[in-house]
């Protein structure tokens, strides 16, 4: 049924060329970098600045302002971007905006003082795609994020949204998986599973009713690929899903979200109501006959319901238990019916694909890995952000040259992809290419993109510890190998943490991490061994230390440091001594302290406070 | 129908008949605690691991639970192969550790070889004799209680509670439950007779 204020569309073509014709491209515009990220530091006062300052200027009308996605350089947010002069300020403070304003949009001149800096080279760079960060990235699917505001559908029309959708409507599913298989695309949530394969098994699959599922339930911490793309361009997904629907012969949709996610959800009911009222949702889509909706599902925070599993045990309503596959999902998945599970990052790439033809998808990548990734390049690194690169990439030169390096002239120890479940990786293995094999072969996985530099004051004990304890909570508990044997690894990371570990300790590590593999019976227990197994295979001498000599020698494990003040350097300033939260510090002003071990509680207040390196950690 | 070869055998089964069934037919033996032929398959224990392969195949073999993966054309199972009782081994000490006190556990290690003075086996030597001792506990969460309670009986008694190593099998809010009947299939099905059935005072 047709809903009353549901436009007619005779194409997108011409409903394109109706929204351009109405545009005024050299109207000045604003564009400020939103998201959750960009609202966080700073950019809804930044918003509220630039109102009230071009309101003050009676330029209201004039000058556009646009609040798009994440660009993804987090690090130098609240940032924006002025045309006509594609202009690029970054780190901005409120009481920027009227200078811009004065300058930039009324003089045309360009505030020197606010251009990013070219932290190598000490160079003023004027245009976002110029910087570092940017420029050896590939942003296919993050283009639109700096491009588009993502709750004005006629803005991502404009840029050809919903072409691919009329053009699978017309060449038919089999042509439509076709061109995905050819593209070589692989599913952005981890294993790579061939996407055109997965709905092709859906489409043959036996079943009157099927289900087309995004997985949006991004629960790695430290990764926010998927936030991003849900909150910066919703109609990408939206179309892919329409695509996928009609291709395996689907009529309702579900986007399983975090409810962490307050603002990914708002956009994407948005972007549905919208959807709907220009008949690209419900009904006889575009004249077709083809009848398709979307529902949100809102997840409760367990990480476990990322599996595919348990998702769609979510979905239904059940207990989250991971089930014995097969059947798989594409011949039995929600309610008994063939579904088709794909990522957030696997569908928003199905209108690029479609739009612009499986060559143009494959042709950057490496053999067997096709297209771009997104990372979310986080941990201890200068650039932090959201990337996307080339497959085949070195990891080296997303860490130096895209992310700029590891902060404070630090060294650099590992880089951890995958999330919690994936492998840590040393400096001599930063050469290799980023594809799935090649990750997969070196100990890791590749995730579903979770980044996470680190460098020489990280113990790797700790970090595997770290990790096991997030798997282990979030294990569904199911299964006798995941309940029971990552506990018991747990337990004998957490003793050699605290200095009590056992000489056999690394034997049984390895041995019972590798059956946990084998054993277990969802991705989370047959991934959950891999941080430690994967720093045993790379760190063992930082093991070793812990186990043999009582040693952390990256100076964090608490149970096997102690802090102590050299007399000849500490100067007497006090400082220390205010800031120890314990008291455990003693001394007279200007003579040198001391330090109470019985009172210390290695919080590491004095050792970061103290300016002039008084404080040793043995 | 389909046909499939399991430790050297060829046997032909109904389609959807599980790996296990198939080899019972055979008189294979695969041990077995989470699993009843009434309920549906759950996975859980992981004691009735195989490996399977596919005639041709070039991918390395998997190990699956018989119980519930279906009997498929040229797979090729092994029940008795090295890989397979060292998963088995390992189950059988993973529960041993957490339930000492259980006739039954042990003897079911014991039939895995477990020995508590088996120093060549270090994952068992370590569970058995330095591991943490979690609270013991008879209950190897198994599921058949609540399984045939919301199968079965309908009722829904009984559940589980928590998740990870945290999970447990309770009544609702650790009370007398108002909707169980008293009927003992819980107790009736536990394999490690976990469930005891009290007469209640008038």
């Amino acid at each position: 049924m047709k809903t009353e204020n549901q436009i007619e569309i005779a194409s997108i073509e011409e409903l394109r060329n109706e929204i351009l014709s109405k545009r005024k491209p050299d109207q000045p515009e604003i564009v400020v970098a939103g998201g959750t990220c960009g609202f966080a530091s700073g950019a809804l006062e930044i918003i509220d600045a630039l109102k009230s300052e071009l309101k003050k200027h009676n330029l209201e009308e004039e000058v556009s302002l646009k609040v798009t996605g994440c660009h993804g350089f987090c690090a130098i947010e609240p940032a924006i971007v002025i045309n006509p002069g594609n202009i690029f300020y970054g780190g901005l403070l409120e009481k920027d905006i009227p200078e811009i304003v004065s300058e930039t949009i009324m003089n045309g001149k360009i505030v020197e003082r606010l251009l990013y800096v070219d932290q190598s080279t000490d160079e003023k760079i004027l245009h976002e795609e110029d910087i570092p960060f940017y420029k050896k990235q590939t942003r296919r699917l993050l283009a639109n994020n700096s491009r588009i505001d993502p709750l004005n559908i006629e803005d991502y029309i404009a840029i050809g949204g919903y072409s691919a959708l009329e053009k699978a409507l017309e060449i038919g599913p089999d042509s439509v998986i076709d061109i995905i298989k050819a593209s070589g695309l692989r599913g952005r949530g981890g294993a790579g599973f061939p996407t055109g394969t997965k709905w092709e098994m859906t489409r043959k699959a036996q079943g009157e009713e099927k289900f087309i599922v995004c997985n949006a339930d991004e629960g790695d911490p430290g990764a926010f690929m998927d936030r991003s793309l849900l909150e910066g361009t919703p109609h990408s997904v939206i179309e892919g899903m329409i695509i996928g629907g009609f291709t395996i012969g689907s009529n309702i949709g579900y986007i399983y979200v975090r409810k962490e996610y307050p603002l990914a959800i708002e956009h994407l009911h948005r972007a549905l109501e919208k959807a709907h009222e220009y008949g690209f949702l419900g009904e006889d889509i575009l004249g077709t006959g083809f009848s398709f909706d979307i529902e949100i599902v809102r997840g409760a925070g367990a990480f476990i319901c990322g599996e595919e599993t348990n998702l769609l045990k979510s979905i239904e309503g059940a207990i989250v238990e991971a089930r014995t596959r097969p059947p798989f999902p594409v011949n039995k998945g929600l309610w008994e019916s063939p579904t088709a599970l794909n990522n957030v990052k696997t569908l928003s790439s199905i209108p690029l694909v479609i739009g612009n033809g499986a060559e143009w998808y494959s042709n950057i990548g490496t053999n067997t890995s096709k297209g771009t990734i997104i990372f979310a390049l986080v941990g201890k690194i200068n650039n932090s952000g959201l990337i996307e690169v080339p497959m085949g990439i070195t990891l080296r030169e997303i860490i130096y040259d895209i992310g700029g390096g590891i902060p404070k002239g630090k060294k650099f120890k590992a880089v951890q992809t995958g999330g919690p479940s994936g492998g840590c990786l040393p400096e001599a293995m930063l050469d290799m290419p980023v594809d799935f094999e090649s990750l997969t072969k070196a100990g890791t996985i590749m995730g579903s993109g979770g980044m996470i530099v680190m460098d020489e004051n990280t113990c790797m004990v700790e970090i595997a510890r770290y990790f096991l304890t997030f798997t282990q909570d979030e294990s569904c508990g199911k299964c006798t190998p995941c309940r029971e044997g990552t506990k018991h690894m747990l337990d004998i990371l957490t003793r050699i943490t605290k200095g009590e570990g056992h000489e056999d300790d690394l034997t049984v590590l390895e041995n019972m991490g590798n059956l946990i593999i084998d054993v277990s019976l969802c991705a989370l227990g047959k991934t959950a061994p891999k941080p430690a197994l994967s720093t045993m295979r790379y760190f063992r001498e930082e093991y070793e230390a812990h186990i043999k000599n009582k040693k952390c020698p990256a100076k964090v494990c608490k149970a096997l440091i102690k802090y102590s003040i050299v007399a000849d350097k500490c100067t007497g300033c006090h400082l220390c001594f205010r800031n120890c939260p314990t008291k455990a510090i003693v001394g007279e002003a200007k003579k040198a302290h001391d330090i109470i071990p019985e009172k210390c509680i290695k919080c590491g207040i004095c050792f970061e406070s103290c300016r002039f390196d008084a404080v040793r950690i043995e | 129908m389909v046909k499939l070869t399991i430790d050297n055998q060829v046997i032909e089964v109904p389609e959807e008949t599980t790996v296990l069934d198939a080899a019972r037919k055979l008189g294979i033996k695969i041990p077995t605690l989470c699993y009843n032929p009434h309920l549906k398959p759950y996975g859980g224990c992981r004691m009735c691991v195989v490996e399977r392969t596919q005639e041709n195949s070039t991918r390395p073999p998997d190990l699956i639970v018989s119980c519930a993966y279906p009997a498929e054309n040229g797979a090729i199972i092994l029940t008795g192969s090295e890989r397979v009782l060292k998963a088995r081994k390992f189950v059988a000490e993973l529960l041993l550790a957490k339930c000492p006190d259980s006739k039954e556990i042990n003897e079911l290690a014991e039939s895995y070889g477990v020995s508590r003075n088996d120093k060549s086996d270090v994952v068992g030597y370590y569970l058995l004799n330095r591991a943490v001792s979690v609270n013991s506990t008879k209950c190897v969460l198994c599921g058949l209680c609540t399984r045939v309670c919301a199968e079965l009986v309908g009722m829904s008694a009984v559940s589980f509670s928590g998740r990870g190593s945290k999970r447990k099998i309770k009544t609702p809010f650790d009370r007398i439950s108002k909707t169980c009947i008293g009927c003992g299939a819980c107790a009736y099905l536990c394999p490690t007779k976990a469930i005891r059935i009290e007469q209640a005072e008038e």
